[in-house]
């Protein structure tokens, strides 16, 4: 009995390490990925700087949006420009860097429909890792660079008195945010393993969620933000931390704790992320649709 | 349907006793059944099961070069996609150097080598030669070891002036040739291939063909492909194994496919005018006469050039052509005959 036990143990701790052998290795083939586009990106420097400053400019008319606005009305929900510039931008922060990092897993439908997915099965690395860089496009930091200078602009405007836990929280909840925006790609992704025409679906919880963080919550209705904070937890990416950094009320009447959970959030949504994917490659692989 | 494959087979070898001391790819009673679905009204939908793979029973010997044939839909794709571990069998024993692949997909994946004809594994926006690169770390190969079998496949299958050339340029031949070159950079012990030649012009053809057969003697690297085109299995390999409806119909040589299914050529002549049938000597005859062409079928194992030789004696021969026998006729032939059997 005792050795069972003992046998039991052993081969968990094999699984253990098997299962972080795993993510080593993916961790690895995305930068040998990675980084194999980013030298072929870089060969064409002019058509890179070209691109990325279009990827910047198309982001920008966002914001140049969001300033005609404020030519008409002082406040949005009650939250004046500098602190919409501040949702602002830890959204499109957040957001970019997602993009930037795995934007490339809303094809996986196409991969999956004209069976060029085979191809990565065969693979001695893991297949997310290798759908996530594929195409890594290093313009995208034009997005990232654009919300980081709105970002920059409402940090040195908005009227906050900045204590040590408000400064932390700015970098933390953008970490958070990009890895819930990255559980999104991801389950989307997953879920194209069955309805491979669903990239357009992915698109409304990705581009479309990023767009909706980027105004106050008060703007919308009370059921669209009970879904962005108990279902897709989008809240937690700038609309809870900004709340406390900006000492607005808590949407929802939220505890005040909620603002320092995105850390949590963001690992508890890539863990599901990460079982959604493995149950739909593992129907891949058992239907080969 | 293992027995009868098993009496079907042609090979002096004792196909048990010499598969069992070295098998390295083993299937016992594999199935794949996919649930099909499919809309019979609105919200309504039919469930139906396809049987994909029924039962499939072999063994591969390590070295052995096979040939795995079948029309389309045979589950041909299906038995490749098993073996490297892409689909998880429905039922049965599969092990491909002792790994049940679809368990151990990525260990399994250092020692096999895939080759699809119809989708490429390399990146299509990127010079092949990035690929390679690419290939080297992620296998993990070591530096001289990939140098020299870079170096090997450059040279035989012409790849010097094609490794800048981003893949979505490269012909279809060319792309094969890359294709095959990026599935042996890490020396796997079984190179599977998905109907290589497909949409191959002739000199392509020869030219991996030629590669194939080279590696195979060589190397010693076992090789299983599947194709459509005969000639591919004529002369690259001892062993054929023709499936359909998901069942091994036949395993053995070549020549006994041919004497199972009885199949024949066809010999298209074009003479000056309208004659009446040719007379060709036995066994060839004539099956078909439209103004001044007449087809002359006779067995595929017979040489072509004796028939021509005597048609050109004696008629005013415009143009000829040799027309192969598909294979999708010659087992078509052979399942009847079973079915009549």
């Amino acid at each position: 009995m005792a050795e069972a036990t003992e046998r039991t143990e052993a081969t968990e701790v094999t699984g253990a390490e098997a299962r972080r052998g795993r993510v080593v290795e993916g961790v690895r083939a995305y930068g040998l990925i990675a980084g194999m586009w980013i030298r072929s990106t870089m060969a064409y420097r002019t058509s890179f700087a070209l691109t990325t400053f279009g990827n910047f400019a198309m982001t920008a008319l966002d914001f140049v949006a969001i300033l005609l606005m404020f030519s008409r009305v002082d406040a949005l929900g009650g939250w004046p420009l500098p602190e919409v510039a501040f949702l602002y931008g830890m959204s499109a922060v957040s957001f970019g860097l997602a993009d930037l990092a795995i934007g490339s897993m809303e094809r996986l439908g196409r991969r999956v429909r004209d069976g060029t997915l085979d191809t990565l099965l065969v693979r001695p690395v893991p297949v997310l890792a290798q759908v996530a860089a594929d195409r890594f496009g290093l313009r995208r930091l034009g997005r990232v660079v654009q919300g980081l200078l709105v970002l920059g602009y409402a940090l040195a405007v908005v009227d906050v008195d900045w204590t040590a836990a408000r400064l932390l929280l700015v970098p933390v909840a953008l970490l958070s945010g990009a890895g819930i925006f990255c559980a999104v790609f991801v389950a989307a992704a997953a879920f194209q393993f069955v309805a491979q025409d669903a990239s357009e679906v992915s698109n409304a919880f990705t581009y479309g969620g990023t767009t909706m963080l980027q105004y106050p919550p008060a703007v919308f209705a009370l059921d669209l933000v009970r879904g962005a904070t108990f279902v897709v937890p989008l809240a937690f990416v700038n609309w809870l931390p900004a709340s406390f950094v900006l000492g607005r009320p808590y949407p929802l009447d939220l505890p005040g704790w909620v603002a320092f959970t995105p850390p949590l959030v963001a690992a508890a949504c890539c863990a599901l992320a990460g079982l959604a994917w493995r149950a739909g490659l593992r129907s891949y692989r058992s239907t080969g649709s | 349907m293992a027995e009868m494959a098993k009496t079907t087979r042609t090979t002096q070898a004792d196909p048990v006793t010499g598969a069992e001391a070295s098998a390295f790819i083993e299937l016992d009673g594999v199935e794949k059944v996919f649930d099909v679905r499919k809309k019979t009204g609105f919200l309504k939908r039919e469930r139906r099961q396809v049987r994909a793979v029924d039962g499939l029973s072999f063994t591969v010997s390590r070295g052995e070069m096979v040939g795995y044939i079948g029309p389309n839909g045979a589950g041909k794709s299906t038995t490749i996609k098993m073996l490297t571990g892409i689909l998880t069998p429905s039922g049965g024993r599969l092990r491909v150097a002792g790994i049940d692949p679809s368990r151990e997909r990525t260990r399994l994946a250092h020692r096999i080598g895939v080759v699809f004809g119809q989708r490429t594994t390399l990146w299509w926006d990127l010079p092949l030669i990035d690929s390679y690169r690419l290939m080297h770390r992620m296998y993990r190969i070591p530096d001289a070891r990939y140098r020299e079998n870079l170096d090997r496949c450059v040279e035989l299958l012409q790849l010097a002036e094609l490794l800048d050339v981003p893949v979505r340029q490269l012909s279809l031949g060319q792309r094969m040739r890359g294709d095959i070159a990026a599935a042996l950079l890490h020396d796997p012990e079984v190179l599977y291939l998905d109907e290589p030649t497909i949409g191959l012009d002739v000199v392509s053809k020869a030219k991996v063909r030629g590669f194939l057969r080279d590696l195979n003697a060589e190397c010693g690297t076992t090789v299983l492909l599947t194709t459509h085109d005969l000639q591919d299995i004529e002369q690259l390999c001892s062993r054929v194994m023709v499936i359909d409806h998901g069942r091994l119909m036949y395993d053995g040589a070549l020549d006994g496919l041919h004497e199972a299914g009885e199949s024949e050529r066809t010999l298209v002549v074009d003479l000056e005018r309208e004659l009446p049938p040719i007379d060709a000597p036995e066994p060839a005859r004539v099956v078909r006469v439209e103004g001044p062409r007449q087809w002359l079928a006779f067995p595929a194992s017979a040489s072509a050039a004796g028939l021509v030789a005597r048609i050109a004696a004696e008629y005013p021969l415009v143009d000829l052509s040799v027309r192969e026998p598909d294979i999708e006729s010659v087992i078509a032939k052979m399942y009847a005959e079973r079915a009549g059997a």
